[in-house]
């Protein structure tokens, strides 16, 4: 356009490359302005905080430079609460990304009803967490359900929610199940993009079912196992309501994850400043966790668009 | 892995299905059928699959105690304006980031993805720091504003750019050489395409609203204002224990609505989560 204007024309201040830059920025200004006030400031502000001792009850709040952090390092609970945050998360992730890859293969096969099959492994996913919580609670006490059932096969159930190892191998379980359908779905949908004439190939020389999933199929989807593995390990660092309803984070500490440790500490004890020195250390956790699975990606994942 | 399989073969997957289908589909049974047990029957042994008696005053029971015609209005119109601003917000700046030459926009982007790894959870003491400053603590205010511009919109911001980066672009082209504006090739052309992840990413939303839990817990304090999954944990009697017909009434009318959205539209549902730009 500028090429074809003769040098005595004045051009116009609005050059499409302008228009198109004053565009892009109001298209992304509700949402930049909204992430600098809700989460990138909140962000520093958690951090100035954590630099901070800060009773609410008590309406103290003097800076105490690296005191929180020391208190951190020193704390007799944390290494107990990062121990049942990394069961819980390694738990959940291994079961749930297992969970999900075995019955996105089955939902593959060629099988009449699969769409109702396919409905009903996805349903808990829309059913209400805290509901479908509380089911889960109902079944599992003492008296429940589940020791109804067990006691009517002569084995005599645990009580599942009132021991240590149960009541973790519980709120994972209970997790799993509500949300495995997602990972479910989005595999599905990769195992149906892989090419048939792959297996055709396969079939030709005689490789086998076995072998044509390692070498063919789990290479092909390795990009949607990365992603849903990060969204499903930083979802696991952010469970709440399960611990809250099922077990409060107990029996004794067993199941106090980082997050439901954060809100004792914050909005219980009323300690703001170490609560925010706590969400610090979430941060950091999710950030290095996110970090190192898109490093793997280079080593792991077969290709990518 | 596509053959034809045995008779045997097909016996056997079926079965395995069903017999995995059971944690999925049985909490939902017993959530309804525990809802119309009377108190005295709901530990029965043995366990009774179809109620023996039915009581179905537990229902009454729930508005009796709380709120709850309230407490379903709160949820509904929260995560009604939270989807649809998300929808908004994300579907610009998705389109946004996909489409349009801007100076700085990949390090804006990079800015925005940060939310992703900064949910709620980590800024909840400020947060309610922020809201408190706004006198907005016991509104619904935080519970709109944050989902709308935090993490969850983030994300839905990165699918509908992929979204995006993955339509052609011969319309919108076409389009700006008829001399067509920005705007309004994205609401006239780019948008009505991009109605699968638009559902995906609604879809998404409104879950994540419906299900808020720390949140409330955090921000609001009387029943009135509560949101159903608060409201869900506070049928207890006065000795804190569960009174669980009631409150299994309470969760079942919870799910039930939600439930059957779903199963009537379940091939956009589940085809629109597919479509969420998640496969690589």
């Amino acid at each position: 356009m500028s090429a074809s204007a003769s040098p005595n024309q004045k051009r116009p201040f609005w050059t499409i490359a302008r228009r198109d830059a004053a565009a892009g920025y109001i298209f992304i200004a509700p949402q930049l302005i909204g992430i600098i006030i809700f989460v990138l400031v909140p962000l520093g502000l958690v951090f100035w905080y954590s630099l901070h001792e800060w009773n609410v009850l008590a309406a103290s709040f003097n800076f105490v430079g690296a005191a929180n952090y020391q208190m951190l390092l020193a704390d007799p609970n944390l290494p107990q609460v990062l121990v049942a945050s990394a069961i819980f998360s390694a738990g959940l992730v291994i079961l749930n990304m297992s969970l999900a890859l075995l019955l996105a293969v089955l939902l593959d096969q060629k099988l009449k009803g699969m769409v109702v099959f396919r409905t009903l492994f996805f349903s808990p996913v829309v059913v209400s967490l805290v509901a479908w919580t509380i089911v889960w609670s109902f079944l599992l006490q003492n008296n429940g359900g589940i020791n109804g059932m067990l006691a009517m096969l002569g084995i005599e159930g645990p009580n599942w929610l009132r021991t240590p190892t149960t009541a973790m191998i519980s709120v994972v379980v209970v997790q799993v199940f509500k949300n495995v359908g997602l990972n479910m779905i989005l595999f599905l949908a990769a195992l149906q993009g892989v090419p048939k004439e792959l297996y055709e190939a396969a079939r030709v020389d005689g490789t086998g079912a076995f072998k044509q999933f390692r070498r063919i199929t789990l290479p092909l989807i390795s990009p949607t196992i990365l992603l849903t593995s990060i969204i499903t390990i930083v979802g696991s660092l952010q469970v709440f309501a399960q611990i809250a309803v099922l077990t409060q984070g107990g029996p004794g500490m067993t199941t106090t994850v980082l997050v439901y440790y954060l809100y004792q500490q914050a909005f219980q004890f009323h300690f703001f400043g170490y609560g925010s020195t706590l969400s610090i250390l979430l941060f950091v956790i999710v950030a290095l966790l996110t970090f190192a699975q898109w490093q793997l990606r280079k080593r792991i994942v077969f290709y990518e668009n | 892995m596509k053959t034809d399989l045995s008779p045997r073969m097909k016996t056997a997957l079926y079965g395995l299905m069903c017999v995995l289908l059971i944690p999925f589909v049985f909490p939902t049974w017993w959530m309804i059928t525990s809802s119309v047990k009377p108190i005295s029957d709901i530990f029965a042994f043995p366990p009774d699959l179809w109620p023996r008696r039915f009581d179905l005053t537990t229902y009454a029971r729930v508005f009796e105690l709380q709120p709850f015609a309230r407490q379903y209005w709160n949820s509904a119109y929260i995560a009604a304006l939270v989807t649809a601003g998300t929808m908004v917000i994300s579907s610009m700046a998705g389109y946004a980031f996909a489409r349009i030459k801007f100076p700085f926009s990949n390090a804006i982007f990079m800015v925005v993805l940060l939310g992703l790894l900064i949910p709620s959870e980590v800024t909840i003491v400020p947060l309610f720091q922020i809201f408190l400053g706004w006198g907005m603590i016991n509104t619904h205010w935080p519970l709109i504003l944050v989902p709308i511009f935090g993490a969850p919109s983030v994300f839905a911001t990165f699918v509908m750019r992929q979204f995006f980066i993955a339509l052609p672009n011969e319309l919108e082209e076409a389009a700006r050489v008829d001399g067509l504006g920005r705007f309004k090739i994205f609401w006239t052309i780019a948008l009505p395409l991009a109605k699968p992840a638009l559902g995906a990413v609604a879809i998404f939303t409104f879950l994540h609203s419906w299900n808020l839990y720390l949140e409330p817990i955090v921000f609001l304090s009387s029943t009135q204002m509560f949101t159903l999954p608060q409201a869900l944990t506070q049928f207890t009697d006065a000795y804190g224990g569960a009174m669980w017909n009631i409150q299994l009434a309470a969760a079942t009318m919870t799910a039930i609505p939600v439930l059957l959205v779903f199963i009537v539209a379940q091939k956009q549902f589940v085809e629109g989560l597919a479509h969420t730009g998640l496969k690589g």
